[in-house]
């Protein structure tokens, strides 16, 4: 019985021994790994237009450009149909940083949409900074339906300017409210 | 001797609140003694010596209808919130500052020791040598004493409990008020939980008396004393910002009819989840600029568009407060 036991015991051991002996092995694996985990993946909305952003964003796509995947993009018929409540709603929900794309001036398919997108963004703009929240966080831009190349540096480069501001706050301020 | 059919029990209590809710509640004038008939006033701190301590021994949903105004600002106005909401059947939000957060909320944009530091050390009419400020617990030689503790940010009602339903108006309108009173008193059938009574459901611009053409364009805006007002047209279109297309109606356009553009103290329409945002998306709409620089340059004079736009809805909005 007692003989038993021990050997039990010392395999015991050496399995345990062995598990870790693996996992010293893992540990340069497990932390990149930990770092990609804990890395800061912003959360970027973008709205699209129908008629020019969208088109570029797919034409992007269909010619396998790679460019970062933060973006979620949501699909509006216009930017003029971009109501300043959908940013902030973003915001509110976590976003981290909102992107609108439109057609370029004078490209509008509905002919005056992309302006009163400008106007509105502009408008946005003094009221997110005045609330304090970071101008950078919300962009407009105008890419056409042939821009899949310019729509794929946007993201990345829009992707780095959140990186560095960091993660919003935004939602966790409203959290401690009600 | 003959039954009587019990009288109502009413309740006004104000939390953070300049006091002219209470008083537009007396502005119904000789109607008042109609509501004296129909109702018992058990609890009105602006007129009535009834302590906190006799409303906490009332029996759980004692009082028939409470009037609660005023935003919520520190723990004793939370905490009457919740004790007049077990107390009791009906609690109704009553005006801009219980329904959206109101004037009051504007402290959002600032912090408490923002607010404590201007209003205890920098204020010019204030020394205070000794650094004093309140705190919510102070051990004296004789024992304890407590105060409120102010919050950070300011709260509409429904963010600390549930009003049944909502009053809108910086003031309401007394009318307004009568007419839910009579629908109370008359056992009418009563609107579902949490709707919006004693106004409209469209807009203000929908029942304006002013001249208005489809023909918005604004090159520029213009504070109200910068223009010759010729009393008809409509005020977007002479440039001056006027709430009316974020703002229920119901008031009866008081401030139109003054010559003054609405400040939207009647809250945003129903289906708005943001009444800046809609104010916004409203106002850049009619701009009659396609160039960003002379957006800019329209944009200008809009000196502090968060505090025009949310004026009375900021604890409610979206962002609810600034972002530090």
């Amino acid at each position: 019985m007692k003989k038993i036991t021990i050997t039990k015991r010392k395999s015991i051991n050496l399995i345990l021994q062995f598990i870790f002996y693996l996992y010293l092995k893992q540990v340069p694996y497990i932390l990149t790994l930990f770092t990609i985990i804990m890395e800061f993946k912003p959360r970027i909305i973008a709205f699209l237009c129908n008629w020019c952003s969208y088109t570029g964003a797919d034409l992007a796509g269909t010619s396998r450009m790679e460019y970062k995947p933060n973006v979620r993009i949501i699909r509006v018929m216009c930017s003029g149909r971009v109501e300043p409540t959908f940013v902030l709603k973003a915001f509110a929900n976590g976003a981290d940083g909102v992107l609108i794309c439109g057609c370029h001036p004078g490209d509008c398919h509905y002919q005056e949409g992309n302006y009163r997108c400008l106007r509105r963004y502009m408008m946005l703009q003094k009221y997110i900074r005045q609330i304090g929240i970071e101008p950078d966080r919300l962009k407009l831009e105008w890419i056409s339906a042939s821009e899949g190349k310019q729509f794929a540096e946007l993201v990345n480069s829009f992707t780095e300017k959140i990186k560095e501001l960091g993660p919003s706050k935004i939602k966790d301020i409203i959290k401690t409210f009600a | 001797m003959e039954e009587k059919k019990p009288k109502l029990k009413l309740a006004v209590y104000w939390a953070a609140a300049c006091g002219g809710c209470c008083v537009s509640v007396l502005d119904v004038h000789e109607k008042l003694f109609d509501i004296i008939s129909a109702a018992d006033l058990v609890f009105w701190p602006i007129a009535l010596d009834t302590k906190y301590h006799d409303v906490e021994k009332m029996p759980d949903s004692y009082i028939d209808v409470t009037l609660f105004n005023g935003a919520i600002r520190n723990s004793e106005n939370e905490e009457m919130a919740k004790l007049l909401r077990k107390k009791s059947k009906i609690l109704v939000a009553y005006g801009s500052c219980a329904h959206l957060g109101g004037i009051p909320g504007l402290a959002n944009f600032t912090t408490k020791d923002e607010i404590f530091k201007r209003v205890y050390f920098e204020s010019e009419s204030v020394t205070n040598e000794k650094n004093v400020i309140p705190v919510p617990e102070y051990k004296a030689e004789e024992g304890s004493l407590f105060l409120p503790s102010f919050y950070n940010d300011v709260k509409s009602l429904s963010q600390v409990t549930e009003p049944d339903y909502f009053i809108p108006g910086c003031p309401p309108q007394s009318e307004r008020l009568l007419e839910v009173f009579k629908a109370i008193v008359s056992g009418a059938e009563l609107p579902p939980k949490g709707s919006v009574i004693g106004a409209e459901i469209k807009t203000q611009c929908d029942e304006c008396i002013r001249k208005k053409t489809e023909n918005k364009r604004i090159k520029k805006f213009y504070r109200p004393w910068e223009i010759k007002d010729d009393g008809v047209t409509c005020f977007m279109e002479q440039g001056v910002l006027c709430m009316g297309p974020a703002t229920r109606a119901g008031c009866g356009y008081r401030c139109i009819k003054g010559n003054a553009p609405c400040r939207g103290c009647y809250g945003p329409p129903p289906g708005t989840p943001d009444p800046g945002a809609k104010m916004m998306s409203a106002v850049a709409s009619i701009i009659d600029e396609k160039d960003p620089e002379a957006i800019e340059r329209v944009l200008e004079d809009l000196a502090d568009p968060a505090g025009t736009f949310y004026r009375f809805s900021l604890p409610v909005s979206l962002i609810r407060r600034k972002i530090l």
